[in-house]
């Protein structure tokens, strides 16, 4: 009976999930708030994926505790889009809320699969950074001055990275994070967002060559001391988000050919130099090799395997060996989502993930301001690059860099800075002046 | 259509505006767009290559020893049948009354090694091939329909290159004795019988396995073909004649030798077998006679770092190009060895260690004109319905010999049976090459039996090391096994 249960519900799962993207994409298109019926079709499938769900973890494994969960998850998803709805009305993006909510339930679901305490442990960071998070766009729409803030952005970033650092090499090893007891503190999480902004405020104004020799002195200090910490996933995002923000400011292309040659250069010298980046291209050029596969390759060989495995329809839940994952919950939880749920949910969240960085660009390119521009397309940049390194790794697409899938994987600091990176978007959405959005509708319907 | 929908908004947003109020946001926008296109060509790239794993490449991935999740996928898919090449089943799953299954083995020992077992732990193909039999090519339909009617699906068949015939003929050969037999096709690398001594039955294995492991020095469950490792008495005159060959290549037709039975060089000495006098000898007739004297002669004026890297670049102390298990081969002869060694070595005794799946691969590169084709035990994998899932195609490995060397020492292996210790292989319905040896293996003259060669009737080609241990002369016993797999072979 489980066994037939579990089978339907994966075929369940794929189904909705496919709706739930196609009108993913369905709703970014033309006029805001045009697409109600998408909106509660979306809506719809995340409630119903949620519940199948979890009956069939409370089924397999009959623990009371998973009900308080999903009540308390349930109520979460339903206080959070109505509060969101009614306060900052009809400028939301809702196709935004839409996303994260699916992404947490999709997180939720796999967490609690895999571990019931990281799971609860994740709901309240949740819970309570989206209290924190509910005022941040108001706080975006109020506050004039947030351009002008260049070197407070600035300071903070790399004092921040500092401490990381310095206390990295007391340790004598790549410490990212510094522990707070319930919460371990990861600062270069936060960083990225200081990061954009202060690029962004510092271009918005002025593209003079002075200018930009200022910014890559800047951004250059925050992607060393990120080297020098041996957080070479974050180094690498910190770089591509700098040289296509600079082009987009100035643009001019030739800081894309500037970038591609600088990030080439450095990734042969972080080649030379680097122990630990000559392992990840190892595993990353046959991850099965003998000798290989017990070391180097072992991360990357197991989630293969269970992405392998599960092949298009998926295992089922708890017809899979997720727990043979290593990192499961953290860089490789998509290992896992494609494993049990199976490659056409896996290739749907990806899509899902591509149309929230839409999503991002989309408000960014409505906003008449160049600040927001920048910042929002700063922060889509991250969001998308975080989403390619993580699954790319986990697929052995490109090497394996341990990044966190936002909003998905476990993780304290990635899920509060995911949440805050949204609200900062839905600030900006909410920001943008009625005249220009209405020109902006014009516009888009020609 | 996903793709329209999503590019919509973006592209008409970017259309240049007329309104010179609106021109700097535009260009801005229309930068932005720029970059957003590079990242939807990075994300459709990765899903591209999602996809392709999936489809391709999935099935070869988890088909791997680390993969821990047979267990589970044995709960939904009925283990695939392994066949002979002509569709003979070796091995497949019956399902009891009660539901239970359980793995029979029609030939009972016959395949026992390179088959294998699928119960208290795995070897041979059952291992090697382990999820591709647990992994069903029904079609999703069928398969969506087995899961939710809650029937188990059918996995896959492995079809494999072992002729049923001919591995009798090397099963039989062998007797009771222990030892090994395997058999290649060298123009494409199938293997296609392979035989190890003392077997086992896998039908009842796990009833035998506590006797078995418990037993002392039963050694039933070790594929000596494959990771048997043998000294490799005379079959390694073989080398060294070809080093002498490549160190002398003008004048090694003139050599000559007069042999007396034995050789004496400062306190060390060789004795040809069994006290033979072999007389004037030229390269060739020494080999055909197997002439130690002549040998060791021979042997004392190789530079043996030479001859070291000409023993590595023919697949000693390295891998071989096999994919299940198998153990590495050794060689360790260098320059500044004692003349005792340098003339046990080169006559095939000292510390030489050889499979015999090396050596038949010797035979194959000689036999295909110095080209080594990837050795292969599984011909293709079909779905339960007979349709054909996966092909597997002869690959070359690698040049191993020049074709000249290879003519070469045809010639001296065609001497070894028209005229020397092979002439038992004589035969009307194909022609044989090879070398016999005797290895000794302990100081009491007890010696194993070797034969590597092949044969060839002008269709089709069959290269062979036979291994019989602890018996005599590689003439006496090795060699009418070796022609008992060569009749099964060019007679069907």
């Amino acid at each position: 009976m489980t066994d037939l249960l579990t089978s339907m519900a994966k075929y369940a799962f794929i189904i909705l999930i496919v709706f739930y993207t196609y009108c993913s994409f369905i709703v970014l298109k033309g006029r805001k708030n045009r697409h109600s019926a998408a909106y509660h079709l979306q809506g719809l499938i995340m409630y119903t994926i949620h519940l199948t769900a979890f009956v069939l973890i409370y089924i397999n494994t009959k623990d009371i505790n998973i009900i308080m969960l999903y009540l308390a998850q349930v109520a979460y998803f339903l206080v959070t889009k109505a509060i969101f709805g009614i306060c900052y009305g009809k400028k939301l993006s809702r196709p935004l809320l839409s996303n994260m909510c699916m992404l947490l339930c999709i997180s939720f679901i796999t967490l609690t699969r895999l571990s019931y305490d990281n799971a609860l442990k994740q709901f309240v960071i949740v819970a309570v950074a989206t209290v924190m998070c509910f005022f941040i766009p108001i706080i975006i729409k109020i506050l004039k001055n947030l351009p002008y803030l260049t070197w407070l952005y600035c300071i903070a970033g790399i004092v921040m990275l500092g401490v990381v650092l310095v206390m990295g090499r007391l340790t004598y090893g790549a410490k990212l994070s510094i522990d707070l007891g319930f919460f371990t503190f990861q600062p270069s999480e936060f960083v990225k967002i200081l990061y954009v902004l202060f690029i962004a405020s510092l271009l918005h104004k002025n593209q003079e060559f002075k200018r930009i020799v200022i910014s890559a002195i800047f951004a250059g200090m925050h992607v060393i001391i990120l080297v020098f910490s041996h957080d070479l996933g974050s180094a690498l995002i910190f770089f591509i988000v700098y040289v296509f923000m600079i082009y987009v400011a100035t643009g001019q292309a030739r800081w894309l050919a500037a970038g591609a040659a600088g990030g080439s250069l450095a990734s042969i010298i972080a080649y030379k130099l680097f122990a630990h980046v000559r392992v990840r291209v190892l595993a990353y050029k046959n991850p099965f090799q003998l000798g290989v596969i017990d070391d180097e390759g072992y991360q990357v060989a197991q989630s293969l395997f269970a992405i392998g495995t599960g092949s298009w329809l998926g295992m089922g839940l708890y017809k899979g060996l997720p727990e043979s994952v290593p990192i499961v919950t953290k860089d490789l939880v998509f290992s896992a989502i494609a494993e049990e749920f199976g490659g056409f949910f896996a290739i749907s969240l990806i899509l899902i993930c591509f149309s929230t960085f839409l999503t991002f660009i989309k408000v960014a390119m409505g906003h008449p301001s160049m600040f927001y521009k920048l910042t929002g397309l700063g922060l889509g940049m991250t969001y998308a690059i975080q989403t390619v390194l993580t699954i790319g790794g986990a697929i052995n697409f490109i090497p394996f860099t341990g990044v966190t899938l936002p909003l998905v994987s476990y993780g304290g600091s990635s899920i509060l800075c995911t949440l805050i990176t949204f609200a900062i978007i839905q600030g900006i959405s909410i920001s943008i002046p009625d005249d220009i959005e209405d020109k902006e509708v014009d516009d888009d319907e020609e | 259509m996903m793709k329209n929908n999503l590019d919509n908004p973006l592209e008409q947003d970017a259309q240049p505006k007329q309104k010179p109020k609106t021109k700097k946001k535009k260009s801005i926008n229309r930068r932005i767009i720029n970059v957003t296109m590079a990242f939807t060509v990075l994300f459709f790239a990765m899903l591209a290559f999602l996809v392709h794993f999936e489809y391709t490449d999935a099935d070869e991935v988890i088909n791997n020893t680390y993969n821990k999740r047979q267990n589970i996928l044995a709960q939904s898919v009925v283990r695939g049948e392994i066949h002979a090449d002509n569709g003979e089943v070796l091995a497949s799953t019956i399902t009891n009354s009660d539901g239970s299954e359980s793995r029979t083995y029609p030939y009972g020992n016959l395949f026992s090694h390179v088959v294998g077992y699928a119960t208290n732990g795995k070897s041979g193909i059952e291992l090697f091939y382990n999820f591709k039999m647990l992994t069903s090519n029904s079609g999703l339909l069928e398969l969506v329909y087995d899961d939710l009617t809650g029937k188990k699906d059918i996995g896959d068949n492995i079809i494999t290159t072992l002729n049923v015939s001919v591995q009798k003929a090397a099963s039989n050969s062998i007797g009771n004795n222990d030892g090994a037999v395997i058999a290649i096709d060298p123009d494409t690398g199938k293997i296609i019988a392979m035989v190890s001594k003392p077997d086992f039955n896998p039908n009842s294995i796990e009833d035998d396995w506590d006797y078995i492991v418990n037993s002392e020095g039963n050694t039933c469950l070790l594929n000596r073909a494959t990771n048997g490792l043998y000294p490799p008495g005379s079959t390694f005159k073989t080398f060294t004649l070809l080093e002498y060959m490549h160190e002398n290549p003008e004048s090694y037709g003139n050599y000559s030798f007069a042999c007396s039975g034995s050789l004496t060089e400062g306190d060390s000495s060789i004795k040809c077998y069994n006290g033979n006098v072999h007389g004037a000898e030229s390269l060739m007739d020494s080999f055909a006679y197997s002439c130690n004297s002549s040998f060791a002669n021979i042997g004392l004026s190789l530079k043996l770092n030479n001859f070291n890297s000409l023993c590595s670049s023919l697949l000693f102390n390295s891998e071989l190009p096999y994919d299940m298990s198998y153990s590495k081969s050794s060689f360790s002869l260098k320059s500044g060895a004692s003349t005792f060694d340098t003339m046990q070595t080169v006559i095939g005794q000292g510390k030489t260690q050889v499979s015999p799946l090396h050596l038949s691969l010797i035979a194959c590169a000689i036999a295909n004109e110095g080209t080594l084709m990837k050795p292969y035990l599984v011909d293709h994998i079909e779905n339960h319905d007979g349709k054909n899932v996966k092909q597997y195609k002869p690959k070359t490995y690698k040049e191993l010999l020049s074709k000249k060397d290879a003519k070469e020492l045809s010639e001296y292996m065609r001497a070894v049976v028209s005229y020397g210790t092979g002439t038992k292989l004589i035969s009307d319905s194909y022609e044989a090459f090879g070398k016999t040896g005797t290895a000794q293996f302990d100081s009491s003259d007890n010696s194993h039996s070797l034969f590597m060669g092949y044969a060839d009737n002008g269709t089709k080609k069959l290269a062979i090391c036979v291994v019989m241990e602890d018996m005599a002369a590689g003439s006496t016993w090795a060699v009418p096994a070796a022609r008992n797999v060569f009749d099964a072979y060019f007679s069907y």
